[in-house]
Parts: structure tokens; sequence; C-alpha cells
């Protein structure tokens, strides 16, 4: 009945999951840098070669980066189950990832079919690797934490979504006959809803209670939410072959977005923790900007040809450079600092005086990026209705990505300073 | 009866309700007050902590041979929540509202992923390993807390 050799030892070394932190940022950085560099004709529509690359250095580079090296973190704790051989895992997905969302990008700005190759197959083996290791740690589970089927459905999810980004890569080249318009459809609703906002939830059934001490979500939701909507998106995807109509699971994947959106803005202002800080601001944004995706989903169903068209970009800016770039900038102020003073307590207490977190991590700065990044988003959904504003927006996510690794670098020196003391110290 | 696990996770959201009230206190600078909660929220977790230690854990240590396992772990976070305990007395006595809610951000993150392992994994073991001594053994620990 017990699992033998159960350990919390949860902490694998601080570079597995810091390589992934502070390397998303620069990636954030690139997709600015083409914002600027083609400013415009970046919003005609999102099948824009430079909108392509951006919106991959973005999922890749970004958004799968830290989801990836939050969750290697996560399953020990939440799940009970740690991932196996974290440094090889680390390893060799961080570095695939990495290049494999480089050659991507470049791919779809320099039409190169071997940087294509090169770029999916490299994503390819970095989210293959990775699901490997957490379908392996998710199968050992000993916790019956609510997060843990939603982190499931999730990772269903990118295997289901680098199949089908990988299938379109292909034949993008011309390599594969394949049904492309509704392929292209279906692969960035399992990204960003499937892999990505269905992760936020199991995250957040945690993590939201937990920072901020609200009650538990209703559980209705962590029992039925993640499930159900994992089942949506297999309907939506049938109706693209089928006589299913699409706007039913369409809409009702909509809501149930909502549901989690309300819910959660609900627990936090139920919250016994009065103070506020970065981290809480950027969660409330991003549930903010969730609804508005969720209506903007709705409207790109019921608008007319021109003005959905206009809609479906709203919403894809709602979406990723919104809401899920919002929650994990957000998750980021917190995951950090951490990280960095459990690694510290745990190995030099005694031997030097300890930063806490908020000198690791302070608030001040983290505020001050995010009304930048704030500013950013703002102006890159007015660019949809007033074009010219594109450029203007990129340079303020530019400054945004910049400050945001500036902020996450200063934990990672005060880090490295605090153990040159100590170790300095240890041998005097 | 409750389980053990109902009965301790009872104890942790008493813990938390402190917590946040003294974490308040300091933010408001009301350090009167902010002395009074922060003992009361210390004074409580130090108790459930010794409840865990003297009494779950010998148990739980008895009743499955792990001695090394998941007990040691969470001792040595209790160790660690200590630390950070005594640094926040510190702070108060000095008035540093600064140094106050950087220790009491750390602690809460702390605080909260122990509580998590133990309220999802570890309870839930013990519920299941000490079957019927876990009444006797809630009532030990009810006398003990209550003596504290």
């Amino acid at each position: 009945m017990l699992p033998a050799g159960l350990s919390f030892d949860q902490a694998p070394p601080i570079a597995v999951p810091f390589r992934f932190f502070l390397t998303a940022p620069l990636f954030l950085l690139a997709a600015a840098i083409l914002l600027v560099a083609y400013g415009p004709e970046m919003l005609l529509s999102r099948h824009m070669p430079a909108t392509l690359a951006a919106t991959h250095l973005l999922t890749l580079g970004f958004t799968s980066m830290v989801m990836c090296g939050a969750m290697m973190q996560m399953l020990p704790v939440v799940a009970g189950a740690p991932v196996p051989a974290p440094r090889l895992v680390a390893w060799t997905v961080h570095l695939s990832l990495a290049t494999g969302a480089a050659g991507v990008a470049a791919s779809f700005l320099w039409g190169r079919p071997v940087l294509m190759h090169l770029g999916g197959g490299l994503a390819a083996l970095g989210f293959g690797v990775f699901l490997a290791a957490a379908a392996w740690s998710l199968a050992h589970v000993r916790s019956r934490s609510p997060s843990v089927p939603a982190m499931g459905f999730s990772i269903a999810s990118l295997a289901v979504t680098a199949a089908l980004g990988l299938t379109l890569g292909i034949a993008r080249q011309g390599g594969l006959d394949i049904p492309y318009v509704q392929f292209s459809l279906l692969h960035p609703m399992w990204g960003l809803y499937g892999w990505t906002a269905l992760l936020v939830m199991g995250v957040a059934y945690q993590v939201v209670p937990m920072f901020q001490l609200t009650p538990n979500y209703p559980k209705a939701i962590t029992t039925w939410l993640a499930g159900g909507l994992f089942l949506l998106l297999i309907l939506r995807s049938a109706a693209e072959f089928t006589l299913l109509p699409p706007a039913v699971p369409g809409v009702a994947l909509a809501a149930g977005a909502g549901v989690f959106a309300i819910a959660t803005l609900r627990l936090q202002g139920r919250r016994k923790r009065k103070i506020s800080d970065a981290t809480l601001l950027f969660w409330r944004v991003g549930m903010g900007l969730l609804l508005a995706a969720c209506l903007l989903w709705l409207a790109a169903a019921l608008l007319p040809a021109e003005a959905a068209e206009r809609a479906r970009l709203l919403l894809g800016i709602a979406a990723l450079p919104g809401f899920i770039l919002a929650v994990i900038n957000g998750m980021l102020y917190k995951i950090v600092p951490f990280l960095a003073w459990f690694h510290l307590q745990s190995r030099y207490v005694g031997k030097t005086a300890i930063p806490n977190m908020k000198q690791l991590q302070p608030d001040r700065p983290a505020r001050g990026q995010m009304a930048l990044y704030l500013a950013a988003l703002a102006l890159l959904a007015g660019a949809v209705f007033w074009p010219p504003l594109a450029r203007l927006s990129g340079l303020l996510w530019l400054a945004s990505a910049l400050w945001l690794e500036r902020n996450l670098l200063r934990a990672l020196i005060l880090y490295r300073r605090t153990v040159a003391l100590a170790t300095a110290k240890k041998s005097d | 009866m409750s389980t053990i696990s109902e009965f301790l996770t009872g104890e942790h959201h008493h813990c938390d309700d402190l917590f946040a009230a003294a974490e308040d206190d300091a933010a408001q600078k009301n350090w009167g007050k902010a002395d009074d909660d922060f003992r009361r929220f210390r004074h409580s977790t130090e108790t459930h902590f010794e409840v865990e230690e003297n009494i779950l854990f010998p148990a739980f240590e008895n009743a499955t041979g792990m001695t090394m396992g998941p007990t040691q772990v969470m001792r040595m976070e209790h160790g660690q929540m200590r630390d950070v305990f005594a640094q926040m007395a510190d702070a108060i006595a000095k008035q540093d509202a600064d140094e106050y809610l950087g220790l009491s951000e750390t602690l809460l993150m702390l605080m909260q992923q122990h509580n998590l392992k133990e309220e999802q994994i570890l309870y839930r073991m013990a519920d299941q390993v000490l079957g019927n001594a876990s009444d006797a053994l809630i009532g030990d620990m009810k006398a003990m807390a209550e003596g504290a």
C-alpha cells in the first residue's frame, strides 16, 4: 500500500528551473523586435509570416519554456511525484525548445523549409522528452490535489498541439497532403486553450488559495471543468470534419473559460490576506483579459465576415499576449524569488544572512514592469484599429521584456552573491 | 469522530487566519496589535508543529517503519519555519515593516507548500495506516494543543 522510498525532497538543482525562467524573456524580446521591424503589416492577419514567427517565439520560446520549467518544479510538490532524471530532462527540453523556437520563427520569416524541418524537429524532441517525463511523474501521483487532473488534460493537449504543429510544418513545405485550413485552426486552439489555459487552471486551483489565502475553488469546478473542456475541445475538433455544428462546443468552450475567470476573480475578492503585490495584480488583469477573450470568441462567431476577422485578431491578442502572458509574468515574480530563497535557506542558513523574498524580488520594479506591459498591450490592441501604433507598441514590448529580464536577473545576482558570501565564510 | 486529515487541516486554516491578521497589522504599522497577533500566530503554529512532531510523526513512523521518509522532510521544514519566526519577531521589535513583509511573504510560500504536502499526501497516508488508532491519536493531539 505504501510506496517505497516516498520522499518530499522536491528541490531539483536550482539550475534546472532557472535556465527556463531566465531564457524565456529573451524570446519575448525577439518577438518585440519583430513587431518594431515589421510594424503594421503584422496586424493584417494572424497568417502574416512575421505574425506567425512572433506567435511561435511567444508560444515555444516564452510560454512553453516557462510552463515546462515550472511543471518540473511543481509536480514533486503538488503531485508528490518527482520528474525522473531532472538534469538530463531539463537540459534536453530547454535546449530543444530554445533552438526549436528560433528555427520555426526563422523559417516563417524567411521561408526556408530546412529551418522548419530542423526547428519543428527540435521542438518536437523537446516536447517529447517533456511529455514522457511529465507523464511518468503523473502516473506515479500520490496526491489527490485538484491540480492533477487538469495538468493531465493539459499535457495531453500539448501532445495534440505538437502533433498538429509538426504535421502543419511538414505540409507547409509541400511534403504532406492534409486538411490544412482545419489543422491551422485547431493547432492554436489546442495550444492556447488545451495546453496553456488548462494548465493555468490546474495551477490556479492550487496557487490562488495558497498565495492570497482565499477559500478553495468550488468542488464542482475542480472536479469537472478541465475534463469537460477537454471533451469540448475534442468535439470542437470533430466539428471540422463532421456535420456537428461547431458553434455548440465553441460557445460552451467560451463559457467554460468565463466560469473559471469569474470564479478566480471572486475568490481573490474574498482573500484573507489583505496586502496586494505584482503577482496578484497580474493575475487579476489576466482574468479580466480571459473574460474579454471569451466575449471576443462569441463576437467572432456572430459578427459578419470583416468584423469577425478583426474580432479574431483581438481575440488572439486578448488570449496570448494578454491573458497567458500576464498570468505567466505574474507567476515568475513568485516562483523565481521563492526558489532562490529556498535553495539559499536549505544550504547556507547560519553561514550568512539569507535575503528574504522581497529583497530577492522587490515589488516596486515588478509593478513598474507591469505598467509598461499594460501600456504595450493596450497599444497593440489599439493598432488593430489604427495600425501606425504597432511600432510604438513594439518598442514598449521591447522595454517590458528587458525590464522583466532585469528583474529576474536581480534575484539571480543576489542569489550568487549570497552563495559567494556563505562559501567564503565557510573556508575561513 | 473526525479524521486526522480534518483535524490537522483545520489547524492549518486557523494558523492562516492569524498569519493574515499579523501581516495586515504590520503593513499598517500598527505595531502594538502586530506584536499581539504575531505572538498568537507563532504560538498556535509552534504548538501545531509540536503536536505533529511528538504525536503524529512517531505514530506514523511506527506504523510504516519509515523514519527517514516524509516525516523527516516535514521536521526539517518545521525547522526552516522556526528560523523565519525568529527573524519576524526581530522585525517587529525593530518596527521594520519592509523587513517583516518580506519575511512574511517568504514564510507564507514555505508554509503553504509545506501544508500542501501534509494535507494532500502525509495526512491521507496517516489516516490509512493508523486506521483504528486514529481516534485515540486525535484525542491526544487535542489534549496537547489545548494544554499548550
